[in-house]
């Protein structure tokens, strides 16, 4: 991680509209960063002494730095891909100063061992990484890996993502000992034995194409049985990820009012796009879980609006030219999405939708800070660490995916035009990107 | 490169009717029995992934007949094995020389990822679930000897439409140009949500409805080997939508009984329906021959 010593100096960024969800503030405020933590927070002009840098931040957005609850950065194992290093660098650049990184890579980081490597400085990153360890040895779904011993080593939740948990005996188990240490378990919801060699949603879509399709039961039904399970056992925390269906939204509604620890994310992907965008076979709208029907998406934009969604989480996922440039059921599942995230979340959700940018500030602040325990992140109070997001929300933008710092370039977003974009990220108090 | 290659045929959907139209004119003017050398010097590839007896050996002797030469790869036996991906071994096949690339494949989209990566026209022998479009053609083509107008005509598809790529192509060049179509088939080989693949279609689970004032019935073979894992049982869809003689004597008397082969006699028809007088069976496989050598004539820009 990014610790070196110029973090020991001092960052006042001023005339900036800080907009922080976690303090309920959303003012005019200028923010002085010392020694990696936020030293003070007052009214424009009110800090007095001098900082070593200064950020004018007129026009600009200060928030929080953004947390990703959800990336593929590949290491160990797949670094024709994408690299811890180059990943956070895509990250920086999409305005997050943590990602969580998921453990299916290879080996599946289900040991103790690797999850302290991947956090080592040689790693080179420059955002901060929480793991998310393997909740059974090889993602394999039969034996639990040791929760308390990868918690130790800085695991933030299990998963088996990319993988189910699916039989109802193991995710028991496993929410039953994570909720003994406080770790919350994230379940990539897909009944896999519903959608043997399906490569896009079931629907006019699958149907035109001639694919098989996804019904969107084979992840309501796990949701709902997961959200069944995490009732059993006081402080299990159950998090869905990348939730992407109308049915699947109301369970974890259902769950919520019978106040079961459940939160989920949305990636900006499913809250953008539907199956139809398909095409003719473009593989870079091949992901799973896989874009929905409009009825969906309708489903996810309400419940990004009223609260129901906890977080928007990339599901970064790189893949090099040789797995996506062929035939359409062959290619592999999954999109880039770091850098293009608060852009399709303002242009979309906010300019669009009318959903407030505090709203939206929250979904990638406060919002993922209730998923996994961060303390002192996803706030800028007083005290806590210096990491800080400034975006314009305003200014108009082209993504251009041979540009991107990501190694691998599969995204379907290439050449769209954006508003709201990220002019600096700054990580510890040390700038790590500046548009 | 992403632009597709002039003379193309990837897929009946996107298709104009006048093309069509242009198509299965050109084909009566194609006679395999008086070969002419309109693609002489020409080198037509074909490309199987998948096992084929008609559609091959009809690609084969229209673009012989036509004084093309032809080379047959196989998966089996080819680098294919090795594990050559479909772009490479498309790149290999340009390079020793094809003019015309014809390709059966397991997957959904193949075709289309080979015609946008090379410059040379593409033709698709059937590609997974997706489209079969030759056989639409050559059975349009065989309707259209029989019938005067597509305009009105009352066809009915009856079988496993949700694994069939014959359906697919026919349902859009059937609704193209008017004609009524009804869907027959249990739900497992019918979803509900097939109708919203062209307008107008109609679904019915009863095969006594949908044969009734029919002037043209499309059985669908069952594809046994997908029936693992389905609810379905054989003699249960023999008892509901096996077209026999009683059921075929519901349509119009001068109905035409269409089948895109192979067929399975005893299962999705009987004996007596496969060979009875209303059967154009065999000459929906002899029509394959000049509508694909009007395929290739109008792909190979040697059509008039």
């Amino acid at each position: 991680m990014a610790r070196d010593k110029s973090n020991l100096g001092s960052l006042l960024i001023r005339g900036g509209r800080l907009i922080d969800p976690a303090s309920k503030i959303d003012a005019l405020m200028d923010v002085l960063l010392r020694d990696g933590r936020v030293a003070e927070i007052a009214l424009p002009n009110k800090i007095r002494g001098g900082a070593n840098e200064k950020f004018d931040a007129r026009g600009l957005i200060i928030a929080p730095g953004f947390i990703d609850l959800h990336v593929h950065l590949r290491e160990p194992g797949q670094v024709y891909k994408e690299t811890i290093a180059t990943g956070t660098a895509a990250a920086a650049a999409g305005g997050f100063t943590s990602v969580c990184c998921m453990p299916n890579t290879q080996p599946i980081l289900d040991s103790p061992e690797w999850i302290t490597w991947l956090q080592q400085s040689e790693r080179g990153a420059v955002v901060n990484v929480f793991p998310v360890a393997a909740a059974t040895h090889a993602s394999k779904g039969a034996v639990l890996t040791d929760f308390r011993g990868l918690q130790r080593a800085g695991a933030v939740a299990v998963t088996d993502d990319g993988k189910p948990i699916l039989s109802d005996d193991i995710m028991r188990e496993t929410l039953r000992v994570a909720s003994e240490i406080n770790l919350p378990v994230i379940q990539h919801a897909e009944d896999t034995r519903m959608t043997e060699n399906c490569s896009i949603n079931d629907g006019p879509t699958a149907f035109r194409l001639g694919l098989r399709g996804m019904k969107a039961a084979a992840e309501a039904s796990i949701v709902e049985r997961d959200v069944q399970l995490a009732q059993q056992f006081t402080g299990a925390r159950l998090h869905v990820a990348h939730l992407s269906t109308a049915d699947a939204l109301k369970a974890v509604r259902r769950g919520k009012r019978s106040r079961v620890r459940v939160t989920c994310e949305v990636t900006p992907h499913h809250f953008a796009l539907i199956d139809e965008n398909v095409g003719e076979y473009d593989t870079n709208f091949k992901m799973n879980p896989p874009l929905r029907s409009a009825a969906d998406r309708e489903a996810l934009l309400v419940a990004l609006a009223d609260g129901t969604v906890d977080a928007i989480a990339t599901d970064h996922a790189p893949h090099a030219p040789h797995e996506k440039i062929i035939e359409f059921e062959r290619a592999l599942f999954g999109i880039i999405g770091l850098e293009t995230a608060l852009g399709m979340a303002i242009t979309r959700l906010h300019r669009e939708q009318k959903i407030p940018l505090a709203r939206i500030v929250e979904l990638f602040t406060a919002g993922p800070t209730r998923v996994v325990d961060l303390r002192g992140r996803g706030t800028l109070a007083r005290g806590s660490y210096a990491d800080v997001t400034i975006f314009d929300p305003k200014k108009r933008w082209t993504f251009d995916a041979s540009k991107s710092l990501s190694k691998s370039r599969n995204t379907p977003f290439n050449g769209w035009q954006f508003t709201g974009k990220v002019v600096a990220t700054i990580v510890g108090g040390v700038i790590q990107y500046r548009a | 490169m992403n632009r597709i290659a002039r003379g193309s045929l990837l897929g009946i959907e996107h298709m104009e009717a006048a093309e069509i139209v242009g198509l299965l004119k050109l084909a009566r003017r194609m006679n395999p029995f008086k070969p002419r050398p309109l693609l002489r010097g020409k080198r037509v590839l074909l490309l199987f992934y998948e096992a084929s007896t008609r559609t091959r050996s009809s690609f084969e002797i229209a673009a012989k007949s036509m004084g093309a030469m032809t080379t047959l790869v196989l998966s089996s036996g080819s680098s294919i094995e090795k594990g050559e991906s479909l772009l490479d071994t498309a790149y290999t096949l340009r390079a020793v020389g094809a003019d015309l690339i014809v390709v059966r494949h397991p997957n959904a989209g193949a075709p289309l990822l080979m015609a946008k990566h090379l410059d040379i026209p593409v033709v698709n022998a059937g590609d997974g679930m997706h489209e079969h479009p030759t056989q639409a053609l050559l059975d349009a083509y065989t309707i259209s000897r029989h019938k005067k107008s597509f305009k009105g005509l009352q066809v009915v598809i009856v079988g496993d439409i949700y694994h069939s790529r014959v359906a697919r192509s026919a349902i859009h060049l059937l609704s193209k140009f008017g004609a009524r179509i009804t869907l027959c088939g249990p739900p497992e080989f019918l979803p509900e949500l097939a109708t919203s693949l062209a307008p107008g279609l109609h679904i019915t689970r009863s095969v006594e409805e949908a044969a009734r004032k029919a002037d043209v019935i499309i059985v669908l073979r069952v594809q046994k080997e997908r029936l693992a894992g389905m609810k379905i049982k054989l003699q249960d869809y023999i008892a509901r939508y096996q077209m026999t003689m009683t059921r075929l004597k519901l349509a119009k008397r001068d109905a035409l009984l269409m089948h895109p082969g192979p067929i399975i006699r005893g299962l999705e028809l009987t004996w007596e329906v496969a060979d009875c007088p209303q059967s154009v069976i065999v000459e929906e496989v002899r029509n394959g021959v000049p509508v694909r050598m009007a395929i290739l004539a109008k792909a190979l820009g040697r059509a008039r």
